[in-house]
């Protein structure tokens, strides 16, 4: 499996259990398939990018903050939409999915072949 | 009547087996050991100054061993590896016997490398090795026939070699049937006198690989020594680096062809393979629950 696909599915995974969490909150019970749509899209995002950052560099520390950026940057969208409200509800955890894939595509997965251009 | 003592006899007879090898660019050091076929001795090079080791066939078979050391010189120039102890010269001392010299190898028999505290992994990723060397002699048409963990040697550096390949057999010879061994280590057929092919190798590798993995060999890894080391030659791996290629898996933790796993060993494995990134995400869950309760106090 190449460090796309396992950032996809752990991102799409960690994503979905991010967005059912939010059935412990009464006030959005009644959106929790939109809202668990929105999570899922949002980790499966933040795999993609994790994934194509492993590819083009190998280190585990850089990976963590990009995923921690990028899932920073996504939950801060989400919490745009709502007009700024659960921000540390969003925030925290959407940041920590971030990292979590970004570990993960530098840990696991196939790298990228390096083109014979480059092993000159 | 003068008698001699029993000392003053051992000495004359070693001072008879003494190779000659003035006129040759060789110097002895000191002897290394012995075998069936000669014995091999460390020497100075004094054109390249450097040391090398170098078998002399034993005085007792000058007439008949000649070729045979020859040929194991030949076999061994063929096999340019890594893993495989080269050869440098070969040649005839003023007495006769023939001798080529080799590189070389400070270290320790992978047995004796056993006693070390090395892990069972580090272990078989020395084997992994063996099985590099065995797989290329194979594919240049060479079987070693000999294999056992007095046959390969770790250097100090880390580096594995397969020697002694004295009774070594080509695509080439006439009848490929070997005419030595180790008992223990040989292969029913080679026993029995019959033709051998590289699958003769492999019993002997998954014997050593019995050896070297000893009490740490769980399911899997037996597996992988019975495969090998399995009576009828058709049950056997192909080639070594079959038997390699399910040994790297064990280490990685992948399927092997030597076991069929059920459902829940499989599901073992993927685990201990993931725990990492099991621990990541559950630790990622755990901490979720605690906003959750935190969040709803």
């Amino acid at each position: 499996m190449n460090k796309i696909t396992i950032g996809i599915l752990l991102g799409a995974a960690l994503g979905a259990a991010d967005g059912l969490t939010a059935w412990f909150t009464p006030e959005v019970r009644a959106e929790i398939i939109g809202i668990v749509i929105g999570s899922t899209v949002k980790g499966m995002i933040a795999g993609v990018a994790a994934g194509w950052f492993a590819r083009k560099v190998d280190s585990v520390v850089g990976g963590i903050f990009f995923g921690l950026l990028i899932g920073a940057l996504l939950a801060y969208g989400v919490v745009a939409m709502q007009g700024g409200k659960y921000f540390w509800e969003v925030m925290l955890p959407g940041s920590a999915v971030g990292a979590i894939v970004g570990w993960a595509t530098q840990r696991y997965g196939r790298p990228a072949l390096i083109p014979a251009s480059a092993q000159r | 009547m003068t008698w001699l003592s029993d000392d003053a006899v051992e000495r004359l007879r070693s001072t008879i087996d003494e190779p000659d090898f003035s006129g040759t660019r060789y110097r002895i050091v000191g002897e290394i050991g012995r075998g069936g076929m000669g014995v091999v001795y460390e020497a100075e090079d004094v054109d390249l100054q450097r040391r090398v080791a170098v078998k002399v066939l034993a005085a007792d078979l000058a007439d008949a061993g000649g070729d045979r050391v020859r040929r194991e010189a030949r076999v061994l120039a063929g096999l340019e590896h890594p893993g495989i102890v080269p050869v440098h010269d070969v040649g005839v001392l003023p007495d006769g016997r023939v001798f080529y010299a080799m590189k070389l190898v400070r270290g320790v028999t992978v047995g004796e490398f056993l006693r070390g505290a090395h892990g069972a992994a580090a272990v078989l990723r020395v084997f992994l090795r063996i099985c590099e060397a065995v797989a290329f002699a194979h594919a240049k048409g060479s079987v070693h026939c000999d294999l056992k963990p007095q046959n390969v040697m770790v250097g100090e550096f880390g580096e594995v070699l397969v020697v002694d390949w004295g009774v070594a057999r080509s695509r080439g010879d006439a009848a490929v049937r070997a005419s030595g061994g180790t008992h223990g280590f040989m292969a029913p057929e080679q026993e029995a006198g019959a033709a051998v092919d590289a699958r003769t190798d492999v019993y002997a590798l998954g014997v050593m690989l019995r050896t070297l993995a000893g009490d740490a060999r769980n399911k899997r890894l037996e597996a992988i020594c019975a495969k090998a080391a399995a009576a009828n030659p058709d049950h056997r791996y192909e080639s070594a680096r079959e038997l390699g290629a399910d040994v790297a898996g064990y280490l990685d933790g992948e399927a092997i062809t030597a076991y069929r796993e059920t459902a829940l060993e499989r599901a073992g494995r993927w685990l201990d393979r993931n725990r990492a990134l099991i621990a990541v995400v559950a630790a990622y869950l755990i901490m979720r629950a605690i906003i959750l309760l935190f969040v709803h106090r």
